[in-house]
């Protein structure tokens, strides 16, 4: 069974990735900001990571630039999921290593659709 | 909507586009087609019926669009589309070597998602086509429909659906809260009105048909009919794409799959595609 980190800070979204994901067979990880991700990264590196942008404590952002340069860091499939829906967060967040982007809101078919697009399904 | 409204109704349907209503099928008929009578302002279905019967143009269009599922994604099922770049392309590469045309007909493009996924495929493949005269011709029965594809805008949602980013982030410009194509992929892209209950051969031969998920609303007599005139508007060694629930087998004898892929068909014949093995002539 494939891991997913699910990075959010509201506690609602955290449990709807949860349930879309479980849906599709992963075991679920959470964390409610970079900070706590970096953790739970460094305690087992997961196959993927959904990723908020604005979080307290470590932003999306730069949880994923850490990430990048940890030990294994290279290999979780990193698929943003935020807010943020211009080209120039977009591009940023693909320049800085994500393998994928969503735009919320989202559903369990534009997941699907996303994890299938980098592998994941 | 009285019952012999309602086979009227059915009838007409059929005859003009080729889709079946299932005998209870009354409350679909009916929540699709609300929105239009209180447009028109009538007060119930039977002023609408009236007008079918009388044979009114505009009334008659506008309901049968209003009839129809345009639902559509960019690369949907991804494997095809795999498989057209990966396979299909290089081989008609090497046989149209000497002409160096290359035409692709989108035979029930809704929204656009569908031909605009094979231009942005090609714009990919741009190195290896240079000196080609490549054509995109994309057609649909819904005129609303066609114009909507025409201006390549789509909502968040649209382009979240099969799109991978890196696709977004090249071919797209963000419009508001939409998100438009960009004017080199729609300039590939010639979108026109076309009936495939009527015959092709009036849009000219192509290499390549997708046919994909329209025939589902059709009854077998119609799938076959449509099926047939395809054959006759394609290259002997052309390809068809159909939808993953739509098969040629038991319908159409003049299209045979190709072997080991799934949705993909060649004519029968000493040309066929369907004669040559997919991967072996791939790598030949
Ligand atoms: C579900 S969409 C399929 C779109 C696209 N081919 C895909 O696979 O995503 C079906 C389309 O078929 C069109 N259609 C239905 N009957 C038709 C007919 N008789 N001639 C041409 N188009 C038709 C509808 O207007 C609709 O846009």
């Amino acid at each position: 069974m494939k891991t997913c980190l699910v990075v959010d800070d509201s506690k609602v979204i955290r449990m709807v990735a949860r349930r879309i994901l479980e849906g599709l067979n992963f075991s679920i990880a959470e964390a409610a900001d970079g900070q706590k991700a970096v953790e739970a990264c460094e305690k087992q590196m997961p196959d993927a990571v959904l990723l908020d942008w604005n979080m307290p404590v470590m932003s999306g952002i730069d949880f994923l630039r850490k990430l990048r340069t940890m030990r294994g860091g290279e290999r979780p499939v990193v698929v943003f999921c935020t807010t943020e829906n211009d080209m120039a967060h977009i591009t940023e967040a693909i320049g800085a290593g994500a393998n994928e982007y969503i735009m919320k809101p989202f559903d369990s078919d534009i997941i699907q659709a996303k994890f299938s697009q980098v592998g994941l399904l | 909507m009285k019952p012999d409204d309602f086979s009227f109704f059915s009838k007409w349907l059929k005859d003009r586009t080729g889709l079946v209503l299932g005998t209870d099928k009354m409350y679909l008929v009916e929540s699709r087609l609300t929105p239009l009578l209180r447009k028109w302002n009538m007060g119930s279905f039977d002023s609408m019926v009236a007008s079918l019967r009388k044979g009114d143009e505009a009334v008659m269009r506008e309901v049968s669009d209003a009839m129809m599922t345009h639902e559509s994604f960019f690369y949907r099922d991804i494997k095809p589309f795999e498989l057209f770049r990966n396979t299909v392309l290089p081989r008609l590469l090497a046989a149209r070597a000497a002409k160096r045309t290359l035409r692709i007909w989108s035979a029930a493009c809704s929204t656009g998602q569908e031909p605009y996924t094979l231009a942005m495929i090609l714009r990919e493949e741009a190195a290896k086509l240079a000196g080609w005269k490549v054509e995109i011709t994309a057609t649909d029965i819904a005129r609303e429909i066609i114009d909507r594809a025409r201006a390549g805008m789509y909502t968040q949602f649209e382009v979240q659906r099969g799109l991978p980013i890196q696709m977004l982030m090249k071919y797209f410009k963000q419009q508001g809260d939409k998100w438009q194509i960009s004017a080199d992929i729609r300039g590939m892209v010639q979108f026109r009105e076309f009936n495939l209950l009527q015959d092709p051969r009036t849009l000219g031969t192509f290499d390549v048909v997708f046919c994909r998920n329209v025939l589902i609303y059709f009854d077998q007599t119609t799938k076959g009919g449509v099926l047939n005139r395809i054959a006759r508007a394609m290259e002997p060694d052309g390809f068809l794409y159909l939808g993953g629930a739509e098969t040629v087998i038991g319908i159409c004898d003049a299209f045979a799959p190709l072997p080991g892929e799934r949705g993909v068909y060649g004519l029968v014949g000493k040309q066929g595609a369907s004669a040559v093995p997919f991967k072996q002539a791939a790598i030949a």
